[in-house]
């Protein structure tokens, strides 16, 4: 429903930060109820443009207008509210000692007086019924209780819910990216309807038939432009990301490459982690040079797994058994990656310190020589390695917390869903490297969300409430199999 | 692909390049400038004394400092409350061993460092095992180590050993044997905290718990060696104390409790931790001591001094906090 009502108009939008241009020149106007997908490279300026319509980050050029060019002066987070402009944050932004109603409240002072707990939960509940029908999630739980998907699930209802001011406009910045399917087909079938009724939306994704189908207009950014514009119904995956400058063949070549072997038997066997009485379910194993998907429906045990993997290097614990030192590669970059007062190159290097020794003190041109090796090797995006870590966008910042597991010595690498939100491109450098690695010896075990991801690995386990429900080999891996698997026993409640 | 969005270096090079001070050199500014406002007002009489108390008196305020920095860079919710205890326990164990023989000197120090880090192990097992809060655990080992300490010290002075006395009081090139052990002690623990993967841990944990260990970074053995480290520092102090005033009494180490917080608060360490700043705590060692000569030089009445001391804490907090952002 494009109508010819702007609910928001920027233009010519500019923003620096030191030499970095994050925005030259943006000029986009978005619909009354309009559905506007926006795509582009990690660092192509879309969490920017973002944080400038959340009135987060005041641009240094430009102006922002709504309502028929009526311009908006001083634009900031208060005025973005005054407008009825939402936003869903990669990052998120709730709070985690609080209970799910009162991460409502927050965004409505007008709940006050007695009784407003008891509102808030109502009002939070409802729009979750509204969009993520089967949620299953109690209004008066303690966020840091949720799991990472129903978090995701909360910070989405609650940009949706209204209290005295009416919604103009809501951008979710890579909304399913921990949702799992059927949230986030829901997701998108809300949006819709949301769109109806007058709600515009500026969808932000990676995944690119997601973006085809969830918008009607489809904008990509690249190096702080808008290189293309379109109607989604005009646009396919190559034109887009041909305008990204990426070469389009990569994706196709990957999901070829994968190895046909299945001859496991004269490698050693370097995982194994037998079910646990509470779970039951099938074990779990991986040899040298394996790449082993762990799939399933987001928080179905697939990170505790990873977890349980990781605590079991040094240990001797029958069940667990790990024959090579273990580094991790989180997805949650905040809260289990990045260490926020240090350089990049200190983040990378916190894994290999005992190998940067010399005379028993680390060697500051061994670690500054490790840093560079990894930039180079992995592409980072920076004019200084010593320069913040918090410096990088986000997909460099992964790029950085995979130097440091890649950069270690160790034998088995386990990633945690570590994909989220990083650009196709990055991806396809990364998947080269995964296989490259593995190839030199190297084991694999790696959660993902995204089904196209999981076509790289050899073998998938697939996850189904805390146990393994089965194991596909590469000749059974479909996405009709994984799904299938996925669902297994999910007679009742459908997280 | 990447490598050609990098900025050339011709648009990188005219970047801003502002002074920017280290966190450390604000408390020690404001010691300069406090010493130099006593200086004026007494016509520059008593300079040399003035320096010499501040430099030997605040050298015991930053080996105390150095353990606790490292205890509050841990992460936040970590302090050590125990330190007064361990500097009484230290004092009264060596000043007892010892017993005024020089020959039992190094036998009195090292009973005394190993009867301090072992409520340092104390205190680790205490918060560790059985997860107690770290306020908790270290203040209640303080009561029951402080009461060891009277037990064992019977409330008798003993005098230190002549030669260990000599020692503490006295000056190697006209710089008091104190300030450079606490000198040493400063290089050692900046060059740990740089260079080491107890160091580097350390940081780590302060600044993300559950990343520090997902990196695979000895996190436990980390916490176990800040525990004793801050314990053995305090330690330390405690006998140099003893030796330095003649002997050990039991409440030697209350005034080193807050101290050791303000010490490393005000010299920039990071109360939420990750960041430590071992130099800071020279600057704001000599920034207390000078605040409360400056004001003695002026005459001013008890509580005036207290309120004066405040307000010039606050003031050096505010000016060189804004400043911490990295």
């Amino acid at each position: 429903m494009v109508s010819d009502e702007t609910a928001l108009l920027l233009d010519d939008v500019r923003k620096s930060f030191g030499a970095v241009r994050a925005l030259a020149g943006v000029t986009l106007r978005v619909g009354r109820g309009e559905r506007l997908g926006l795509v582009g490279h990690n660092g192509a300026g879309k969490s920017t443009l973002m944080h400038v319509l959340a009135g987060v980050l005041k641009p240094d050029g430009g102006t922002i207008s709504a309502d028929g060019g009526r311009q908006v002066a001083d634009y900031d987070t208060a005025a973005a509210g005054r407008l009825g402009v939402r936003c869903v944050f990669q990052e998120l932004s709730l709070c985690p000692n609080l209970t799910v109603g009162e991460n409502a409240r927050v965004l409505h002072p007008g709940l006050r007086g007695w009784g407003w707990r008891k509102r808030a939960e109502g009002l939070i509940l409802e729009q979750l019924d509204a969009i993520f029908p089967g949620h299953g999630i109690d209004p008066k739980t303690i966020v840091a209780d949720l799991s990472l998907g129903r978090r995701q699930m909360v910070e989405i209802a609650r940009a949706f819910t209204v209290t005295d001011t009416p919604i103009r406009l809501v951008i979710l910045d890579e909304p399913t990216s921990s949702l799992d399917a059927t949230a986030a087909e829901q997701l998108l079938s809300y949006l819709h309807r949301a769109n109806l009724g007058g709600v515009a939306s500026v969808f932000i994704s990676h995944i690119l038939p997601e973006v085809l189908s969830a918008a009607e207009r489809v904008v990509v950014m690249r190096e702080g432009r808008i290189v293309l514009d379109g109607r989604a119904s005009e646009l396919t995956r190559r034109i887009i990301v041909r305008s990204m400058g990426a070469a389009d063949e990569e994706l196709s070549e990957a999901e070829s490459s994968a190895r046909v072997t299945d001859t496991t038997a004269d490698r050693p066997r370097q995982v194994l982690a037998t079910p646990l009485a509470a779970t039951g379910g099938m074990e779990l194993s991986a040899c040298r040079g394996d790449i082993v998907g762990l799939a399933g429906l987001a928080g179905h045990g697939q990170s505790t797994m990873l977890i349980r993997l990781f605590d079991a290097w040094g240990k001797r614990d029958p069940a667990t058994q790990v024959a090579a030192p273990v580094a991790l590669v989180p997805g949650d970059r905040q809260s289990d990656g990045v260490f926020p007062l240090w350089s990049i190159s200190r983040n990378i290097s916190v894994r290999s310190l005992g190998s940067l020794r010399r005379f028993g003190l680390i060697d500051p041109g061994r670690e500054k020589d490790l840093a560079a090796t990894w930039r180079e090797r992995i592409g980072i995006r920076t004019p200084d390695m010593d320069n913040g870590i918090l410096s990088l966008s986000g997909g460099n910042q992964q790029k950085a917390l995979f130097a440091r597991a890649l950069a270690s010595e160790a034998g088995i690498i386990l990633m945690d869903d570590p994909m989220r939100g990083v650009d196709i491109s990055t991806k396809a450098e990364v998947y080269r490297f995964i296989r490259a690695e593995a190839e030199r010896g190297r084991t694999f075990l790696w959660y993902s969300t995204e089904m196209e991801e999981l076509f790289h690995c050899d073998r998938v386990y697939v996850f189904h409430q805390g146990r393994i429900v089965a194991h596909l080999h590469r000749g059974q891996m479909t996405e009709a199999a994984i799904l299938r698997a996925s669902y297994a026993d999910a007679s009742g409640e459908v997280a | 692909m990447i490598t050609n969005d990098l900025p050339s270096p011709a648009d990188v090079a005219p970047a801003r390049r502002t002074l920017v001070l280290p966190v450390w050199v604000w408390p020690l500014l404001a010691a300069a400038v406090v010493l130099a406002m006593t200086l004026i007002y007494s016509g520059g009489r008593g300079a040399a004394d003035i320096m010499s108390a501040a430099v030997t008196f605040s050298a015991l305020f930053v080996i105390v400092g150095l353990g606790q920095m490292l205890v509050i860079t841990s992460g936040p919710g970590n302090v050590d409350l125990s330190i007064p205890a361990a500097i009484s326990l230290a004092g009264a164990i060596a000043m007892k061993v010892m017993d005024g023989s020089n020959g039992m000197i190094v036998a009195g120090l090292a009973a005394a460092l190993g009867a301090a880090m072992a409520l340092g192990v104390a205190n680790y097992l205490l918060i560790r095992l059985l997860r107690i809060p770290p306020i908790i655990a270290t203040l209640s080992s303080a009561l029951i180590v402080q009461s060891i300490a009277i037990a064992y010290g019977r409330g008798l002075k003993i005098k230190p050993p002549p030669a260990f006395a000599d020692f503490c009081t006295g000056r190697t090139l006209g710089v008091s044997n104190l300030a450079l052990v606490a000198a040493v002690l400063t290089a050692i623990v900046l060059l740990v905290l740089a260079r080491t993967v107890y160091g580097r841990t350390l940081l780590a944990l302060g600044q993300n718990q559950r990343a520090a260990r997902l990196a695979g970074t000895p996190v436990s053995r980390a916490r176990l060696t800040t525990s004793v480290v801050s314990a053995g520092f305090a330690g330390l102090c405690g006998v140099l104390l003893a030796g330095f005033s003649g002997g050990s009494s039991l409440n030697m180490g209350e005034e080193y409790l807050l101290a050791s917080i303000a010490v490393t608060v005000i010299g920039g360490t990071s109360v939420a931790g990750g960041r430590a700043e071992p130099l800071g705590i020279w600057g704001a060692a000599l920034l207390l001591f000078l605040i409360v000569t400056m004001l003695n030089t002026f005459g001013l009445s008890a509580g005036v001094r207290l309120i004066a001391t405040g307000v010039i804490i606050v003031t050096v907090i505010a000016i060189g906090g804004g400043r911490k952002a990295a």
